[in-house]
């Protein structure tokens, strides 16, 4: 995700000549070398600094430019989240703020580099839009919508290897839309970043019992598609969250509250990482494991219920 | 030695606080007392006019130390970019003004109020122009307080990278914060003038309240690199009891201190 951003982000600049990139001494891989080599001035390592990336983005973007701000997830969000909130929300100030290795994807370097509250932290704040694409190809479409964006963005990116799932989707990426990739009749999965791959997975098993499956990327998390949302909870009688992100503020928890506010009776299962730190090691899988996300377990409890 | 425009204005302005200071329960009095001076002279000499009707600069001005809110307003008023009424109005329901500068609002750069944003701010904006080959400076005026949050000097340490010498801060140093002296508080604080310098900037130390020297320093720096200018004030400049009193960081003067300040100013006119 972090190779298509950075390609993508270099496209964007080639056009765009007011497109500025701070990093704050984390940078997207080798594939940010062209951007670098073409665009000295444009490149800017701030140094280990974040609050200070944020700052300088919305000042970059208060003279007209593009900025992006880059780091790892939890360094974008948590420490300048002020600069976020005043800089760039409360003056409403088109600059993205990236974060790489949303939730849990630094598995093996603790809860300091987990950013599994990051969408609810994010999404309290007015005028903040939060994207989180599920695979390369919906980074690219993400990261061309931030460029475009009137007012500040998070875009929460995996790291890098993630697969492609949405070659074949069913509809057209489109910010604030949420898409089917795969469209069904009984069931329904809403599900967002990387962990969607596991999301299609369970979507299969569940189809080998004969039932029929939509699976829907909830790609925009702000604003969130409630329409959408709202008919896909009346056209299924089962409706899953799975998402890698606190039960606390994310889709889950809102996707409850447009059910209630709707009067949905589907039945509504949900699947979040738990409101814990769980100070555990190992690959991304086993981190989600340990939260009781696994398509075992998910699977299991779909079939108890 | 203050010219007799510039003491006039300054005496006026503390009056013109003082005033709205009865129309509203609490007000950051002394804090804009420390400053204005500097933000006059910012905007009068040092600031380049682009137009006089209405006032437009080719320069731009940020008040980090977004408290200092009232010397930035009465000079904004002075020059006619806010209105009298915008002012009557201040923190009121019907107003624009409130107590930190607004973005949007007429003749404010950017949203302060929480210290320590304007300096990471002016360097994206100057760092644009830098790019984009524009002449113009950025102004910031930040307070010595404001010098104790971590993202200045982060700011700090970056500005001379980008080479910046379109950039200019002023310190409203008061060595006053909310509660006591930042001395005190902070003994290895000052001085200033040598962590700036062993950061990279240009230096120039000077009386915050001299109006004249203020600019006539100002123009005689090199402009190699980005420039810190400590101006060395008092907090509650003005009026004697206002003066080094942490009290009135933060308060509006009963009607006879109200009083008594107002004949202090008219009577240092004088002198």
């Amino acid at each position: 995700m972090r190779d298509a951003f950075a390609r993508t982000l270099y496209q964007i600049a080639k056009k765009n000549p007011k497109v500025f990139i701070v990093v704050a001494d984390i940078s997207p891989a080798a594939s940010m070398a062209l951007f670098q080599k073409e665009f000295p001035d444009r490149f800017i390592n701030i140094g280990v600094a974040e609050q200070s990336m944020i700052g300088m983005c919305a000042g970059l973007a208060m003279r007209g430019c593009t900025a992006f701000a880059y780091t790892i997830a939890t360094f974008a969000v948590y420490r300048p989240f002020e600069q976020i909130r005043d800089d760039l929300c409360y003056q409403n100030i088109p600059v993205a703020v990236v974060g790489v290795g949303g939730g849990v994807a630094y598995s093996t370097l603790g809860g300091t580099h987990h950013a599994q509250e990051d969408i609810a932290v994010m999404s309290a704040l007015p005028n903040m839009s939060v994207i989180a694409p599920c695979d390369p190809l919906e980074t690219e479409l993400a990261t061309w919508a931030c460029s475009q964006s009137k007012g500040p963005v998070y875009l929460r990116l995996g790291k890098a290897g993630e697969p492609v799932l949405t070659a074949d989707a069913l509809e057209p990426f489109q910010f604030g839309k949420l898409r089917y990739l795969r469209k069904g009749k009984d069931v329904c999965i809403f599900s967002y970043g990387p962990i969607m791959k596991m999301a299609m997975e369970i979507g299969k098993k569940i189809e080998e019992t004969g039932q029929t499956v939509s699976v829907i990327s909830v790609h925009t998390l702000k604003p969130l598609d409630k329409e959408g949302i709202t008919s896909a909870l009346k056209a299924h009688q089962k409706v899953i969250v799975i998402e890698e992100h606190s039960e606390e503020g994310g889709l889950s928890a809102k996707t409850k509250q447009i059910a209630w506010e709707n009067n949905a009776d589907c039945r509504l299962f949900t699947f979040s990482l738990k409101d814990s730190f769980l100070h555990t090691y190992g690959s991304q899988q086993d981190i989600w494991k340990a939260h009781g996300l696994d398509a075992c377990s998910i699977l299991n409890e779909l079939l108890i219920s | 030695m203050n010219g007799n425009a510039e003491k006039n204005r300054c005496v006026k302005y503390r009056k013109r606080i003082l005033q709205l200071s009865q129309k509203v329960g609490a007000l950051h009095i002394a804090p804009a007392f420390s400053c204005l001076e500097i933000v006059d002279a910012i905007y009068y000499k040092i600031m380049r006019p682009k137009s006089l009707k209405p006032v437009k600069f080719f320069d731009n001005f940020i008040l980090s130390k977004g408290h200092g809110a009232m010397a930035q307003y009465v000079v904004l008023e002075h020059l006619g970019i806010l209105l009298e009424s915008d002012l009557n109005n201040l923190c009121q329901s019907s107003g624009k003004l409130g107590g930190h500068p607004d973005y949007g609002v007429p003749g404010i750069e950017a949203s302060t109020g929480s210290l320590g944003h304007g300096l990471p701010i002016a360097i994206g904006m100057a760092l644009a122009d830098k790019v984009f080959n524009i002449d113009r400076i950025v102004y910031v005026v930040m307070s010595d307080g404001e010098m104790q949050e971590g993202s200045v000097w982060e700011a700090m340490l970056i500005a001379p990278n980008l080479g910046l010498n379109n950039l200019a801060v002023f310190v409203d140093s008061n060595d006053f914060q909310v509660l006591d002296r930042i001395s005190k508080i902070n003994p290895n604080f000052y001085p200033i003038i040598e962590k700036a310098q062993s950061f990279g900037w240009e230096t120039i130390e000077i009386d915050g309240h001299d109006s004249r020297l203020i600019y006539e320093k100002f123009v005689k720096r090199e402009g190699k690199t980005p420039l810190m200018v400590i101006a060395n004030t008092v907090k509650g400049k003005g009026v004697s009891f206002m003066e080094n009193n942490p009290i009135w960081n933060f308060r509006s003067p009963s009607k006879s201190e109200y009083d008594s300040a107002f004949k202090e100013l008219d009577e240092g006119l004088l002198t």
